[in-house]
């Protein structure tokens, strides 16, 4: 029963929030907010312990006729992980971003909160038609946020970006249906019973059912040539925007790869694996490459986060225990990651109005403790030891090189590569901003506020605990 | 059998109201109150016949499906009578009349929804269009009216001709008007040209009806043309009553026969789905964006009578109320915004914030986003598709001109949320106006958690 507050608190706390005035909506949506992340960690306690099951799961008829259920649980590590990466982002960023906010706060905040609704959906749903219903209303939030608050090019940006996303899970909603039709006697959503069904198609129907479920993810995620809307998207939303977006929304594509597609369609999967792995690498490398020629700091974060998405995907696809256990790892630890990385992006935009690395330099002499959490920040996103990026990447690239395909070892070498690439560009990033001349507008930067460095010292903490003893990460996973 | 004969009491006393009423406002009242009582009586009837199939003289018979189906359309009557009933009464000075003509076309609908016999179903669709004919010319103002009523005319007399040339082949080619009869169905199954051509062209006629590519150019002209409120009973309440009809003779006479009839229909799905879509993106008047956009939501409606299956009535059924209410909440607010062009909208959503809500969540169900009802029509109308098996190509092909759809509805709320501008208004929204569209948005909302609601097992 428990487990309901996870979705009854952002939807009562969303929907208030929206019709309340300006002023006192701040306060709802960030207790609101802090009081999911007490439920996530409670959730996540039981979860660890294997006690108390009954609250951490619920089940009710839905739609009688169909076979729907309302069910809702938190059964496997990553479906925790998820939850409790969501519920950390949230009071972050209302937390980080407070006296910051865009105009409208009430629409803000309760559009953010709604958006927290269907990404908790998304992650515990059991139920396919319930998984889709929350993967669509994760979007409709978000469609709304970036459009309204943003650059200057948002709405046909952020249109782009919605009909993508849109055309991808109408394409998942066949694919559901035809699943739905073969599961047993009594048609029904359950996660079991697709699994089920999927496993009893042939090789063929696996074979094109596999493309109709995946385009839908890897449009979310991700993955080239499906990224395209992604950069415009990052670098024309509102910051507190693209925190959701980059921290959480692309993961609910690798989520669903991994914990409804490769279950129930594996023989699909494991057919069109090296095609996968194939589009995930060259997507490392391409994205890489275009993170080199950014001048505008927000593109290159965006391309930085398709090449580290493109990774957790090359490992999936591996088939192998330890990729799968890496990815995992480090879709907690890149949400984290990027959470900070936009949080010191959003400090310079918002200290020196541009996005333009040619316009920063220097901040380094002015202010030493942006500096020290920019360097901790991209070092964790170029995956050095002692931060919490390597484990994850290690392991990944380790399950990529022992894994199923018959080319792991060229895929591994390429993606390798990625990781060369990745200190390049974060490093000349690092330098243009922190060190060098200062320039004009860098002189009277100011350093990060207390507030800011609460919430940065606390990302930072976690990114170098995590680094340090990653076992605490790792028990996670091995309750499976 | 007690709502047919009361749709036509009211209509003739509201024929007469006017006479004895001075003031519009009675007349409406009137109007309202017969709705309601229309409602009831489809009540009685639904209890009355839910236990069995009634049948009278062999001419018309009620199920489960009609008598569902006329509680439904009679309960957006009453919704399109509460929200329109001023803008009824605006068209012209006769509005006693407009009124009478509302109830005429209802008992239309019951007929066509009720028939067992071919010639009730041709009485019916004419009881039905008769009356359209004379509301879309009702703006005697306006040039576009009478060119609209006149393009009906026409265009309904040359379908009204295919119709009966279809029923009399199939006539000659069975030996009997009544569908249901087992003569009937037993001739229906021995190939036979004669009656081939004859389910063609009712085919022909009945997405004639329904503004089915590739008889569907009419339809732009007629809608914009008509004044408003007559385009929104038009392009719902007609519309999904001609499709009840469509199905019932299709799945249980033609049934038998899918295969012969089921290739036309995929052809009209298709063009219908890519003429609809592709040109509704180009307009840019609201008001000629929703009469495209009907024509392809009709594409959609076109699969319940592909898949010959029992998902694909109830399909059907969620799909008329959820295309209904959602339509009527955007004809609401094209109704009051002074110009109906995507321009006209901007700004809406800073000054009146309840009709701007409640026109996005009305487009929101019919791009069929998941929480409204138009999501489960959409479901269960795929789901039928493929269920039926043969048909997925035609599934991607719906669902990529589904993603289109979303192009053009989203435009809209773009322009109502996110673009600078006065929208004005032709007059405020007062209390009770807001409190409808709430409802209206609700029903939407509900049907779309819970679309078990709307369910004939």
């Amino acid at each position: 029963m428990l487990i309901i507050l996870l979705l009854l608190i952002p939807f009562l706390g969303g929907a208030l929030t929206l019709l309340m005035p300006e002023n006192s909506a701040r306060l709802t949506a960030i207790a609101s907010s802090i009081a999911i992340l007490i439920v996530a960690a409670i959730i996540c306690y039981f979860y660890l312990n294997n006690t108390n099951i009954e609250f951490i799961s619920f089940d009710r008829v839905w739609i009688g006729q169909l076979g729907a259920h309302f069910s809702i649980e938190v059964k496997h590590s990553l479906q925790a992980l998820m939850v409790l990466l969501t519920a950390i982002t949230f009071p972050f960023i209302f937390l980080f971003f407070i006296n910051k906010e865009p105009k409208n706060k009430n629409i803000f905040y309760g559009l953010m909160l709604l958006a927290e609704l269907g990404l908790l959906g998304v992650f515990i749903s059991k139920d396919a038609l319930l998984f889709y219903g929350f993967w669509e209303i994760a979007l409709i939030p978000v469609y709304f946020l970036s459009s309204l608050y943003g650059g200057e090019r948002r709405v046909p940006v952020t249109f782009k970006f919605f009909v993508y996303t849109f055309a991808g899970s109408l394409l998942m909603l066949i694919g559901i249906i035809y699943l739905y039709q073969h599961t047993g006697p009594t048609h029904s959503f359950s996660l079991y019973s697709f699994i089920e069904a999927g496993r009893s198609l042939p090789l063929e129907t696996q074979s094109w059912l596999f493309w109709v479920l995946f385009v839908a993810f890897a449009i979310k995620m991700p993955v080239f040539p499906f990224h395209t809307w992604q950069p415009d998207a990052y670098e024309q939303s509102a910051t507190p925007v693209t925190v959701v977006l980059s921290a959480l929304m692309v993961k609910m594509g690798l989520f669903a790869v991994l914990f409804w597609l490769i279950p129930s369609v594996t023989m699909g999967a494991q057919e069109w694996m090296n095609v996968v792995i194939f589009l995930s690498v060259t997507g490392i490398v391409y994205a890489s490459i275009l993170a080199i020629a950014q001048s505008n700091i927000k593109r290159l974060v965006a391309y930085s986060s398709i090449a580290h998405i493109g990774l957790m995907c090359a490992a999936i696809f591996s088939q192998h225990n330890l990729g799968w256990q890496g990815t995992l790892i480090q879709m907690f630890n890149h949400g984290i990651n990027i959470m900070g990385m936009w949080f010191l992006v959003a400090v310079l935009e918002n200290r020196l109005q541009t996005q333009d690395m040619n316009q920063m330099g220097g901040v380094a002499k002015v202010a030493p403790k942006f500096t020290i959490a920019l360097v901790l920040i991209s070092m964790s996103n170029i995956a050095l030891p002692l931060t919490c990026g390597f484990v994850g990447e290690f392991m990944m690239l380790n399950g990529l090189f022992s894994g199923a395909s018959s080319y792991s070892t060229a895929f591994t070498v390429v993606a390798c590569l990625a990781v060369i690439l990745s200190a390049y560009y974060t490093l000349s990033m690092v330098r243009k901003v922190a060190y060098g001349e200062l320039k004009e507008n860098t002189k009277k930067f100011n350093d990060l506020t207390n507030n800011e460095m609460f919430i940065i010292g606390l990302i930072m903490f976690i990114i170098l605990a995590l680094g340090f003893y990653p076992q605490w990460l790792l028990n996670w996973i091995n309750i499976i | 059998m007690i709502a047919i004969v009361v749709s036509v009491l009211i209509g003739i006393l509201l024929m007469f109201s006017g006479l004895i009423f001075q003031k519009s406002s009675q007349v409406q009242i009137l109007a309202i109150f017969g709705s309601i009582a229309l409602l009831a009586a489809n009540c009685y009837d639904l209890m009355l016949d839910s236990r069995d199939v009634v049948s009278y003289f062999d001419m018309i018979s009620f199920d489960k499906y009609s008598s569902t189906f006329n509680v439904l359309v009679t309960g957006c009557v009453v919704l399109y009578l509460l929200i329109f009933k001023k803008n009824i009464a605006d068209i012209g000075k006769n509005d006693a009349e407009y009124f009478a003509l509302i109830f005429f076309i209802l008992c239309g609908a019951y007929l066509i929804s009720s028939f067992t016999n071919l010639l009730i179903l041709f009485l019916g669709i004419e009881i039905l269009s008769i009356p359209q004919y004379v509301l879309a010319g009702s703006d005697k103002q306006n040039i576009k009216s009478h060119e609209a009523s006149l393009k009906y005319f026409l265009m309904g007399a040359f379908s009204t001709g295919i119709l009966l040339m279809g029923i009399t082949l199939v006539y000659g080619a069975t030996g009997d008007f009544n569908v249901t009869s087992e003569q009937f169905l037993n001739a229906i199954q021995t190939s036979n040209a004669l009656s081939y051509i004859g389910i063609l062209l009712i085919a022909i006629a009945f997405a004639f009806k329904v503004s089915a590519a590739p008889v569907h150019y009419w339809t732009p002209d007629v809608y914009d043309g008509s004044p408003t409120p007559i385009t929104a009973l038009m392009a719902t309440i007609v519309k999904i009553s001609v499709f009840l009809g469509f199905i019932k003779l299709f799945h249980l006479s033609f049934g038998t026969i899918g295969s012969i009839w089921q290739v036309t229909i995929s052809v009209m799905i298709v063009m219908t789905l890519l003429f609809g879509n592709i040109t509704a993106i180009f307009q840019q008047s609201v008001k000629r964006m929703m009469a495209y956009s009907s024509i392809a939501q009709a594409g959609f409606m076109l699969f319940a009578i592909f898949s010959l299956n029992d998902t694909s009535w109830n399909g059907l059924l969620l799909y008329a109320v959820a295309y209904t209410l959602a339509s009527l909440g955007v004809f609401a607010a094209i109704t009051k915004v002074k110009d109906y062009t995507y321009d006209g909208f901007k700004g809406l959503g800073k000054r009146h914030p309840v009709l701007a809500a409640t026109t996005v969540i009305c487009l929101l169900s019919l791009t069929g986003i998941p929480m409204t009802a138009g999501f489960f029509g959409k479901y269960y109308l795929l789901t039928a598709a493929v269920e039926q098996g043969q048909s997925i190509g035609i599934v991607f092909f719906a669902v990529l001109m589904a993603a289109i759809s979303s192009y053009y509805y989203f435009r809209l709320i773009s322009s109502i949320y996110f673009k600078e501008g006065n929208a004005e208004l032709n007059s405020e929204p007062n209390s009770f106006d807001n409190t409808l569209y709430i409802i209206n948005a609700a029903l939407i909302i509900i049907l779309g958690l819970l679309p078990g609601l709307i369910s004939v097992f």
